[in-house]
């Protein structure tokens, strides 16, 4: 039989890659802007997260790293979009397509080395897991409860309004892209750092846009990208569980299992989303669309 | 201080200039990447774009720059209409992938026989393939609302399970010895995409690539879908009410887009590659994206961006050999590459003026 509270926990663990993954881009796309770096932007953190973790013999410093890293990575984007107005699709893809080169180019001294091992928290869970938890209240309480998450909603909502009020459209959306793009790090670095231990060439294997889509089923809100990574990090373990237990269907089926749960997750939500009088779409109004003052 | 005025004029010298300095720009930043890897940065930029077609090794990867350019080409020429009605397939990795299976299933049915319809009857069974694999994000999208760019690139990631799971199980060669992967097609005359013309490296697909340049080109710029493709691209909601269905646009783009690069993963399956494994897909569905919009969505800079872009490949490999390059620099080239193009792309849409201080 199989314990349900080590199910649970285990369930914490898988989801935290993209529990930090979706919250940053959450903030990024409350700001207006679609960033489809986030799979670029996992795989650089993972990727010097792991190196510094493991040349320093510091996990901590691997995360802390990692997050500079995803922030750094994000600038090209950042400067793409906000001010030579490239299209935000493409920059983002741009960004994604350049980080996984740059950490298959940079990551070939650290293959097949272990990482250091981290003191674990409460639980016998990661520390980062536990932070991942907290960013959740934490978010939630910035968006909806301070005057700067208000602003950074403004921004998202109208740019020409908030513009219009004297908000530096551009500033926030800067600091949103950096932010979603550190959150991203520390994302991809758990998988590498925390979960696997070792690099490997496209580890994050779809986690950023599996992220991405947890942000439209979430409708924009922090909790709901609580519920939306733990679903996946449900499916992530059910998968697991039932290769390890001898299933007869193929491997490589049963590994389908979380591309195939975000596609019908992201059909149904749409649905609602179309279909439901009330419920509409809470998607920001001016995300993915050009801001260019011409005063 | 720097301020940005919106063309009114479409700068058709600038169009053509952008991606010729934003090749130039990369060409700088990759020689400074290298530098500071500690390689020569003269010697590689030579070595990856100047040596494959007149180094002294030229013989060899010449006919290779076909082999490369004809899946990007092909692939790049059905993304470019659709991204031109801002409808995002970037799933075609996945589409080319399932070409190539489908492809290969009707040669693996059909083994051993010697006739004439197998090689066409593959071409098309990757086009349908392909085709049904883009038609899962175009309804999802028509019938839900679902994002087209998550659905179908999350089908990339299932593509490739699949290819897994065929070359591991279904289509294991029974003669292979028990390893994975299936029958090589190059061993088996009806169904093998050989090269036409010895020492051109042209296969069936470059044929079809060029077949697809020019009937693209035909439909952007003479027929009324292509003008509809356009309208939708530019102004969503006018040309709605000119009559354009959005829905019927979703279908046709990444349908097309689909059946075109199933095409390519099945002449890739069938020629230089050879057989199903579970690394059929090798990034040709996302460079061409890159291709296209280098190509600046129009057929025949496609052309030229998919022969760039193949020099790249082949660049990179020979940089490997003879330079003990990694692998991945031609990666971040690529990215590099999409970076500077999206980035001067702002002179063609934007003039740049001094701001006059009151």
């Amino acid at each position: 039989m199989i314990d349900p509270v080590a199910l649970f926990l285990l369930l914490l663990s898988a989801s935290t890659p993209i529990l930090f993954a979706a919250l940053g881009e959450l903030v990024v796309e409350r700001a207006g802007v679609l960033n489809l770096g986030v799979e670029g932007m996992m795989i650089v953190g993972a990727l010097s997260g792991f190196a510094t973790a493991y040349y320093s013999g510091n996990a901590f410093l691997g995360f802390a790293v990692a997050a500079l890293a995803g922030a750094l990575v994000a600038l090209p984007f950042a400067i793409l979009t906000q001010f030579l107005m490239s299209n935000q699709v493409a920059s983002g893809l741009a960004l994604t397509l350049f980080g996984l080169g740059l950490a298959a180019l940079f990551g070939k001294p650290v293959e097949g080395v272990k990482a250091p091992t981290m003191a674990a928290g409460p639980l016998g869970l990661n520390w980062i897991v536990w932070l991942g938890l907290a960013m959740v209240p934490a978010i939630w309480w910035f968006l909806n409860r301070s005057r700067p998450g208000l602003i950074l909603r403004g921004v998202g909502e109208n740019h020409d309004a908030a513009h219009a009020l004297g908000y530096d459209v551009r500033r926030v959306r800067l600091a949103a892209i950096a932010f979603g793009g550190a959150m991203a790090g520390i994302g991809g670095a758990f998988i590498s750092v925390a979960t696997v231990l070792q690099w490997t060439e496209g580890m994050t294997a779809g986690a950023g846009w599996i992220a991405l889509a947890i942000v439209v089923f979430s409708n924009w809100t922090a909790v709901g990208v609580l519920a939306g990574a733990w679903l996946f990090g449900g499916v992530t373990v059910l998968q697991l569980r039932l290769q390890a237990a001898g299933v007869r269907v193929p491997v490589q089926l049963l590994s389908m299992a979380p591309y195939l749960a975000t596609i019908v997750v992201l059909v149904a939500i749409s649905a609602r989303q179309k279909f439901s009088r009330r419920s509409g779409s809470a998607a920001p109004g001016s995300l993915g669309q050009d801001f260019h003052a011409l005063r | 201080m720097i301020r940005l005025v919106p063309r009114t004029d479409s700068a058709p010298l600038l169009q053509v200039a952008t991606p010729v300095m934003a090749v130039l720009a990369t060409m700088l930043a990759g020689g400074i990447l290298f530098a500071i890897m500690g390689y020569d940065p003269v010697a590689a930029i030579r070595t990856i774009f100047w040596d494959p077609l007149f180094g002294p090794a030229a013989g060899y990867s010449r006919p290779q720059l076909l082999v490369k350019a004809a899946p990007l080409i092909l692939i790049a020429s059905g993304l470019a209409v659709g991204f031109r009605a801002g409808i995002w397939n970037i799933g075609a990795e996945g589409q080319y992938i399932i070409g190539a299976i489908t492809g290969a299933a009707v040669a693996l049915a059909a083994y051993p026989a010697q006739e004439m319809w197998i090689f066409p009857a593959m071409v098309i069974a990757g086009a349908v393939g392909g085709w049904a694999w883009g038609m899962i994000p175009a309804l999802l999208r028509n019938w839900f609302g679902a994002s087209e760019i998550l659905v179908s690139l999350m089908l990339v990631y299932v593509a490739q399970r699949i290819a897994a799971w065929m070359a591991f199980g279904p289509m294991k060669n029974p003669e292979g010895f028990g390893m994975p992967g299936s029958r090589n097609l190059q061993q088996y005359p009806a169904a093998s995409n050989p090269e036409l013309i010895a020492g051109t490296g042209a296969h069936w697909g470059v044929i079809a690539a060029a077949a697809a340049v020019l009937a693209t080109w035909f439909l952007m710029s003479r027929h009324i879908r292509g003008f509809h493709i356009r309208a939708a691209g530019i102004a969503p909601r006018a040309a709605r009410f000119a009559g354009v269905k959005p829905q019927t646009l979703v279908a046709f783009c990444l349908g097309l887009s689909g059946a075109l690069a199933g095409m390519a993963g099945l002449f890739e399956v069938a020629g230089p590659a050879g057989q199903i494994t579970d690394k059929v897909g090798v990034g040709y569905g996302f460079t061409a994206i890159i291709v296209a919009f280098l190509g600046r969505l129009h057929p025949l800079g496609t052309l030229l961006a998919g022969l760039l872009l193949a020099l790249t490949y082949i660049g990179g490999e020979l940089a490997q050999l003879t330079m003990n390059l990694p692998a991945a620099t031609v990666q971040v080239f690529q990215g590099m590459l999409l970076f500077f193009l999206l980035g001067f792309d702002l002179l063609t849409r934007f003039r740049i003026t001094r701001r006059v201080t009151a």
